[in-house]
Order: C-alpha cells, then sequence, then structure tokens
C-alpha cells in the first residue's frame, strides 16, 4: 500500500474495500443506484404534464375503479385512473426528498448537540440529555402525528414533523461516542497544547465519532420512508393526486380485494408503488449494514 | 438497591412531567377557540366558542392554563371525543382491551420467537441458518407495516377468504350486546371471555381475526429482537469462560445454553422497551387496516379528524406506558446484573 497517502484517506480506502466485499453491500448499492438514476431522470422517463407541479400525477378521466397494465399505461392506473408508471417514478424523487431531509436535519441537530453534551459534561450535559429523555418516552409516531396535526396536513409537515422528533436518537449516540474519545490521549494533549475546544471538537473529536451514527442515520432513511409514507395513507401527508407511494397506496385501499371472480384484479394498484417503497427501504437497510459491519472495530481487521 | 429504585421513581416523576409540558406546548399552538372544541360536549354548544373561551381561560398565560389542565387531567376530565363520541376518559378504557388483547399475543411470541432465532443463528454463525435469519431479518425490518398488513389481506382475506378483518363477527356482537347477562364481560378481551362464559365459538372467532394482525406484529417486530440476541450470543460464546469449558470437554449444549444464552440475555433486556414502543407503534397501523377499534384506530382516525383531545391523551398515555415499561426493565435490569445494583 502507498506510503504516503494520508492516514485517513488510506483508512477510507482499508474501509471502501472491506464494505465492497459484502454482498449485501453490493445489493444494496445498485439498488440505490438505479434509484438515484430513476431520480435524476425522472423529467425524462416520465415527462410532466403539468409544468407547474411535476408531482401531480397525470390522471384521465375520475373512475374510481384501478386499470390494469396497458400499452397506454404501462403499470397500470390507480383509483382516479392516475398514471401509477408516473407516481412510480416522481415518487422516487419524493422519497429522497423525505429521507434526506429528515435524517439531514435530525443529523444537524443531534451531532452538533450530542458532542456538545457529551464534550461539555455537566449542567448542559444534564439539560439537553434530559430533553432527550421527555421526547424519547413517547413513540416517533405518535408524537409525530400530534405535531402534524398542530402544524397542519402536509407532506411539507410531515417532514419538519418527523425532523423534530427524530434528532433525539443521534444525541444519544453521538454523546456515548464522544465520552469515550474525550477522555483519550490525543485529544487531551491537544487540550494541553492550547488548541481551541471549537478546534478539538470539529478537527479530532467529530471525524472519529461520527461513524456508529452514520450507520444508523442510513438505516432510519428508509424508516423515515415507511413513516412518511404511512401518514400519506391515513392522510395526514402528501395530497391526493400527489406522487407519493404511500398515498399512492392509500388511492388503492379500497380496492385491495376485487370481484368475486377475480380477487386479486387490482393487484398492481397496491404491490407497484408498495414495492417501490419496500425495495428503497431494503437498499438503505442493506447498505446500513454493510456499513456497520465494515466500521465495527471488533469485526474490522482481523 | 432502594435508593436506586427511589432514583428510578424521581426520574419517572420527572419525564412524565416532561411529556406532559411537551404535549401541552403542542396543544398551545393552536388558537384559544380551536382549543376551545375541546371542551364542548354536544354539537349544539359549537355555537358558543367565545362564551366557553372566555368562562375557561384560555386565553390566560401559559403557565396558569397548564396547572389547570394538569388538575383537570389528574381528576380525570381528559376532554371529548368526537370521533368516539364520548369523554376522553370512558373512550380509552373502552379501546383499551383491545389493543392489549393484540398486544398480550404478540409480545409473547415476538420474545419466544426473537430469542430462539438469534440463539439458534448465533450459535450457527455463517452458515445457512444464520443467512436465512438475516435476510428475515432484514426483509422484516424493511416491510412497512400498514403495507404488509394490507397484502397479507389481500391474499388471505380476498383470495382465500379466511381470517375475516375486524374484532368479532357482527351477528355476535350484537348478540353480546343484547344479552349482557348471558355474556358477562369479564376481562373485554373477547378470546377469554368467550371461554369464561362457555362460548368456545366466539373465542374460535376473535382468535381467527388475530390470526393475521398478529402474524404481521411478529414478522416486522421480531427482526429488532433477533439481531440483539444474536449479537450478543456470538460475542458470549467467543469469551474466555465458554473457550475454557469447551477445552475442558463440556459439551456443546451445556455452554450455549448454560454458560452463553443466561449472559447473552442482559443486552436483550435493554431493547425490550424498544420492542414495547415498537409494538404500540406497530398497533397502529395494524389496527387501522385489520379494522380493530382499539387505541391504535383511535389514534389514527383521532388525527386525520383533528381531534386534539385524544391526541393529548394517548400521547400522555404512551408516556406512562414508556415511563412504567423503562422502571420495570431497570429493576429487572439490576436484579440481572448486580454491577448496576452497586454503583
Amino acid at each position: 500500500m502507498n506510503k504516503k497517502q494520508h492516514p485517513r484517506i488510506r483508512e477510507l480506502k482499508f474501509t471502501l474495500s472491506r464494505i465492497f466485499r459484502n454482498p449485501s453491500a453490493i445489493i444494496g448499492f445498485s439498488l440505490l443506484f438505479v434509484f438515484v438514476t430513476v431520480a435524476v431522470l425522472a423529467p425524462y422517463i416520465a415527462p410532466p404534464k403539468y409544468a407547474h407541479n411535476p408531482y401531480l400525477m397525470p390522471h384521465k378521466g375520475y373512475s374510481q375503479t384501478p386499470k390494469p397494465p396497458s400499452s397506454k399505461n404501462i403499470f397500470g392506473t390507480t383509483s382516479g385512473q392516475y398514471d401509477i408508471f408516473y407516481g412510480a417514478v416522481w415518487g422516487t424523487r419524493t422519497a429522497f426528498k423525505i429521507g434526506m431531509f429528515v435524517i439531514g436535519v435530525a443529523l444537524i441537530i443531534g451531532v452538533c448537540l450530542g458532542i456538545i453534551s457529551g464534550y461539555y459534561g455537566g449542567i448542559i450535559d444534564e439539560i439537553i440529555m434530559r430533553v432527550v429523555d421527555i421526547i424519547f418516552a413517547v413513540p416517533l409516531l405518535v408524537l409525530t402525528m400530534a405535531i402534524v396535526v398542530a402544524f397542519g396536513r402536509g407532506l411539507d409537515k410531515v417532514m419538519i414533523a418527523l425532523a423534530l422528533v427524530k434528532w433525539r436518537d443521534y444525541v444519544r449516540v453521538m454523546r456515548s461516542s464522544i465520552l469515550t474519545l474525550r477522555e483519550l490521549d490525543y485529544v487531551q494533549a491537544a487540550r494541553v497544547m492550547g488548541v481551541s475546544n471549537f478546534t478539538i471538537m470539529r478537527k479530532h473529536i467529530l471525524p472519529n465519532g461520527i461513524y456508529p451514527v452514520l450507520v444508523m442515520a442510513s438505516m432510519d432513511i428508509g424508516s423515515m420512508v415507511i413513516v412518511a409514507a404511512f401518514m400519506s395513507f391515513i392522510g395526514l401527508g402528501a395530497p391526493k393526486g400527489y406522487a407519493d407511494w404511500g398515498q399512492m397506496v392509500a388511492l388503492a385501499r379500497n380496492y385491495i380485494v376485487g370481484p368475486v371472480d377475480d380477487p386479486l384484479k387490482y393487484w398492481h394498484a397496491i404491490a407497484i408503488p408498495g414495492a417501490c417503497i419496500v425495495l428503497f427501504v431494503l437498499a438503505w437497510n442493506l447498505i446500513g449494514d454493510a456499513l456497520r459491519d465494515a466500521f465495527d472495530p471488533k469485526q474490522r481487521r482481523r | 438497591m432502594t435508593t436506586y429504585i427511589i432514583r428510578r421513581f424521581l426520574f419517572l416523576a420527572f419525564v412524565l412531567f416532561g411529556v406532559s409540558v411537551l404535549i401541552f406546548s403542542i396543544l398551545m399552538t393552536f388558537s384559544p377557540e380551536r382549543r376551545a372544541m375541546a371542551y364542548v360536549k354536544s354539537p349544539q354548544q359549537v355555537k358558543d366558542l367565545p362564551i366557553i373561551v372566555k368562562q375557561l381561560g384560555l386565553d390566560d398565560p401559559f403557565h396558569i392554563q397548564y396547572f389547570r389542565w394538569i388538575r383537570q387531567v389528574s381528576s380525570g376530565n381528559w376532554g371529548y371525543s368526537f370521533v368516539a363520541a364520548m369523554p376522553v376518559w370512558d373512550a380509552f378504557w373502552y379501546y383499551f382491551p383491545i389493543t392489549l388483547e393484540l398486544n398480550l399475543y404478540t409480545i409473547p411470541i415476538i420474545i419466544i420467537f426473537g430469542i430462539w432465532l438469534g440463539t439458534v443463528s448465533g450459535i450457527h454463525r455463517d452458515t445457512w441458518v444464520d443467512h436465512s435469519t438475516r435476510i428475515f431479518a432484514i426483509i422484516g425490518w424493511s416491510l412497512p407495516t400498514f403495507l404488509f398488513a394490507l397484502i397479507i389481506l389481500m391474499f388471505f382475506y380476498g383470495y382465500f377468504n379466511v381470517f375475516p378483518p375486524g374484532i368479532i363477527d357482527d351477528g355476535f356482537n350484537v348478540w353480546i350486546r343484547e344479552n349482557p347477562d348471558q355474556f358477562k364481560r369479564y376481562t373485554y378481551l373477547y378470546t377469554l371471555d368467550g371461554l369464561l362464559n362457555g362460548r368456545p365459538d366466539i373465542t374460535l372467532d376473535a382468535i381467527s381475526r388475530l390470526v393475521m394482525p398478529v402474524f404481521t406484529q411478529v414478522v416486522v417486530v421480531v427482526a429488532i429482537l433477533l439481531r440483539v440476541m444474536r449479537s450478543s450470543m456470538i460475542e458470549e460464546i467467543s469469551k474466555d469462560n465458554a473457550i475454557t469449558a469447551l477445552a475442558k470437554g463440556a459439551d456443546h449444549h451445556t455452554i450455549y445454553f448454560k454458560h452463553a444464552r443466561k449472559n447473552a440475555l442482559i443486552p436483550v433486556v435493554t431493547v425490550a422497551g424498544w420492542l414495547a414502543a415498537y409494538s404500540m407503534e406497530g398497533s397502529i397501523a395494524i389496527e387501522y387496516i385489520f379494522n380493530r377499534q382499539g387505541i391504535g384506530w383511535w389514534l389514527a382516525n383521532a388525527a386525520i379528524s383533528l381531534d386534539l383531545p385524544v391526541l393529548m391523551g394517548i400521547c400522555l398515555f404512551f408516556g406512562l406506558v414508556y415511563v412504567i415499561i423503562n422502571l420495570i426493565l431497570d429493576i429487572l435490569y439490576a436484579y440481572i446484573d448486580p454491577r448496576i445494583r452497586l454503583n
């Protein structure tokens, strides 16, 4: 191995080689690659019909009964004649928006508070952690529902509410990894040398303590999409006709049981958006699983 | 040990207080008129909203209103639920047994199944057993509860026409309501009451409607327990005491189940609290889709129709459940692991 490389780069290369030895990582990243491509190329794969809001699914007619796949609608249509293919494609963008926004905001809040809490300790730590304890006492879904009801319905409100609840997880994980790092010799040495608290936190503690949080966050992107989909499903999230997988499942809800002679007639209306959610979540979970193995110091070098 | 338990009790009180402040702050983001709706007992009273606001002092400062609210809540006045068409307190006891029944069947299955699968895949690490439980866990973890419930319903009820949704057959329901003297509601759990009243047909019907919800819940929730049990089992097996025993020639069964498993269960106790929370959360989607009128169904419908007192009440209830479960777990944990008790 090239000795001249910066140790951090070398370490990163080693980690990457470990990650890609894991079959679940390969499946996960391939799935994610497909989703990213679909999201980026959405305007070309499914040209929007309404220029002002591409997230509105086009629909021909208002018939409540879903139609099976045909040459015109290759995935068929769901209740209200919304095109499932269009919804599936643009729903990918919605899913990325939800996952990235919620986890991004929650990570920023959680990591900052976790570092402050773990590094300074004392009364600041006490206050932050007790607030976290309180927020932890109410399950995520229940608290999110309460906040969404208070803010009003809508996908953006669901995203804000989730971010406002989700940060609690990262504070705890970040803090516990800081508590062990804080006592290590190189941090003490930096402090003795007179390095400012901010620099120590940014340069010495954050890069080493963030891995457990990142592993958790990669898995949470999927679970946030699930929660948002459920909120849309019960009607608190995306409005009717919005390209959101959860909302599409909700549209098909009354058609899970088809006519007597063909009970699975409308399977596509649920199965296609449902498969999108499951595969999206699966991709992130596989990636998270592989990252956890790759970053786990106990398993790392053997 | 006593000081430890006292400390936990103080913590319990603190968290409950915090949750009530948090929930009240969310409630206070509404206009006074909107909140006055919570005190309206009948649809006819709606036009008197401004008077109600004045009477109840809903435009007072935060702390005054908070303490007034706490006094009301502790005396049992939780407001009126439009969804249930009765006071929140009464409605709660009406819906609660349904959720309790679901979780009474689900949680033991999850615990037994999760610990068993986790132990097996920990012992047979990196074999096909381990790989298949791993795939099972990742799939269960990636399945949204509501979607899985819908698909299960589509196949079993739609295609095979077995395991109908709901809580109990409509005919039975009407009969039970009309004959309270012949069918006494001892526990309010249909499966038990059916047996206690000598009506196994009612029990059977209730069980057939529980099969799908319980199955859905188990598949989705068991993954967490399985993975924690597996990794903690692996850790215990590779510890010195287990290796020594192995070197002395003790048989594998003794090592795995006597030495390793006991210690491996300690970290599992810590996730049991999470498990209960996940189970409760899962109940919301399951009850909503299988049309079981329990706490979760009530909450989802209250959220849709902006039934505020219900949301607040259920948040407080979940806070209470969380705190009590954690108290039990802490005591259990201290009992299992003497290091905690002595610290």
